[in-house]
């Protein structure tokens, strides 16, 4: 039996010192949180096997700085879900808003709607997968991991990126400083029919992505620059 | 950071609930702006040469001396005092006179608002004192804003609290901040808009305000303030019949909007819309950048 949360007559605070202190000796907890109806920091900074899933629409942060932990929303996240990740799996069934998946390390976040602004800035290896489309500046200073985007991209997509490899199935509004198209060799379909079969996304062919990622032309990539320290 | 939230009945059953729903929402923004608060009920439409005013004086006035001075110019006129120095003027006439009149009568008097539908009631503290002071909770009403606010580029004052109002029946709240209101607000004097403090979205009010004078349409207006309004912005816009919601095409200020058959209602947050009947199984989406949303009766 699941362990079971209503959020309208508990506190968030209390939520998550109990999940904190879930998951010990490697037994999997499940947990279900219901009632959310919007509030912040839901399920954040989970260390621990834990299946949690939240019955609603979320606020901010939710299941920021996750490890380990699988949480699920059913709803949509306000801004920075799964911010920080450092490994364990998100999904989101609806939307989410922005800065979704910034700046994480690792894990997956998965979306099944659409993705605001900002979606996986300053990503750090972490794969972020979007069933809808992304808003603009996505994926800026994105630095490794990948990103799948099944709709289309907002204005200036993947600006001053490093090394994360970025996929997209619909159209790109514009493409970002030093972010240029790159050609889909097999090696990069394989990846991504891995990573959309490991998401359970059978609609979509990976044929029909093409490949962005950084031109390597600004100040960093640039050798004769290395001598400024 | 502040919070702002809009209510719109679409129904005549959720007028007579407006004010109730709407003081939930209000409060549950208390977080993002417990500062001061501030309100925009659109209720009892006056009668069609009818004007009321609102306003608030800074220093003690009395009622009687307040009705007195109004008689002289306006010998139907009526006063009802109101919580913290807030004051309703109904009377027969137009408002540029009547404003001016008050205003060089009464000095310390700041009209918060003018028209045939609007009250615009504000003071310092948080949002749940000032719903309660004025009685929000019970009111009817057909649309209604509202904002929390944490101040940022003025002082926490009444006066520099939301919303603001430089139109008749017309009012904006605003989540952001602007970089150009300085100049703005100096070439919108030179066209005779009148404003009462040294706050942003004043100006911006302000704007809509003369672009309406120029005989633009509400969605003209916002049009023209992507291009001229430089700075971040949610706004939420309160006219006689409607609002509308405008996010800047930067968009790093947040907003949800959602709607039922009975009411339409847009947030900074989800969590304000979360308590209204029928929220858990209605759409609730962000609003575009740059675009434009409204809704009118």
């Amino acid at each position: 039996m699941p362990l079971e949360y209503d959020l309208a007559s508990g506190s968030t605070r209390e939520l998550n010192k109990k999940l904190h202190a879930l998951g010990i000796a490697n037994k999997v907890d499940n947990i279900c949180i219901t009632n959310p109806n919007g509030a912040h920091a839901l399920a954040v900074g989970l260390t621990r096997p834990l299946k949690v899933n939240i019955k609603g629409h979320v606020g901010y942060y939710c299941a920021g700085m996750n490890q380990i932990a699988e949480v699920n929303i059913d709803g949509n996240a306000g801004p920075a879900v799964a911010e920080n990740m450092m490994s364990g799996y998100v999904t989101v069934t609806g939307n989410v808003s922005h800065y979704a998946g910034a700046t994480s390390h690792g894990g997956t976040l998965l979306v099944c709607g659409d993705a605001s602004s900002r979606c996986g800035i300053s990503l750090k290896g972490a794969d972020i997968i979007v069933k809808g489309s992304v808003g603009h500046m996505s994926a800026f200073m994105a630095q490794t991991g990948r990103m799948v985007i099944c709709g289309d991209a907002g204005e200036t997509l993947g600006d001053s990126i490093y090394e994360t490899q970025l996929y997209v199935r619909g159209s790109v509004a514009s493409l970002g400083t030093d972010c240029i198209q790159k050609s889909m060799t097999e090696k990069h379909k394989n990846e991504l029919e891995t990573l959309l079969v490991s998401a359970g996304i059978t609609g979509a062919d990976a044929a029909e992505f093409n490949r962005f990622g950084s031109a390597r032309k600004l100040y960093n990539f640039k050798v004769d620059n290395a001598d400024a320290y | 950071m502040c919070g702002i939230v809009g209510l719109f009945a679409k129904t005549k059953e959720f007028e007579k609930e407006l004010g109730k729903y709407f003081s939930g929402m209000l409060n549950e923004m208390t977080d993002r702006g417990p500062d001061s608060a501030g309100c925009a009920i659109y209720h009892n439409v006056t009668k069609a040469n009818e004007l009321k005013i609102v306003a608030m004086s800074e220093t003690p006035l009395s009622k009687n001396k307040l009705l007195e001075t109004i008689r002289q110019s306006y010998p139907d006129a009526s006063v009802q005092e109101l919580e913290s120095l807030h004051f309703l003027i109904t009377l027969e006439g137009e408002s540029k006179e009547a404003i001016l009149e008050l205003n060089q009568c009464f000095p310390n008097l700041k009209i918060l608002s003018s028209g045939s539908s609007i009250e615009i009631y504000k003071a310092e503290g948080l949002p749940k004192n000032v719903l309660e002071k004025f009685s929000i909770s019970s009111m009817t009403g057909s649309h209604a804003l509202g904002h929390t606010r944490m101040a940022t580029e003025s002082a926490i004052t009444t006066a520099h609290s939301h919303p603001f109002s430089t139109g008749d029946d017309l009012c904006l709240v605003h989540n952001g901040s602007l970089s150009n209101h300085n100049r703005l607000r100096a070439k919108l004097k030179k066209e005779g808009i009148y404003f009462s403090s040294d706050n942003d979205s004043e100006v911006a009010a302000g704007y809509l305000a003369w672009r309406i004078k120029q005989g633009k349409t509400i969605e003209e207006a916002l049009n023209h303030a992507l291009e001229d309004l430089d700075g971040f912005y949610t706004f939420a816009i309160g006219t006689k019949d409607g609002f509308a919601v405008l996010r800047d095409p930067i968009a790093c200020k947040p907003a949800v909007i959602s709607e039922t058959d009975h009411w339409v209602a847009m947030a900074s947050e989800y969590r304000a819309i979360a308590l209204l009947p029928g929220a858990q199984s209605a759409p609730a989406w962000e609003p575009a950048p740059g675009k434009i949303y409204s809704w009118s009766h």
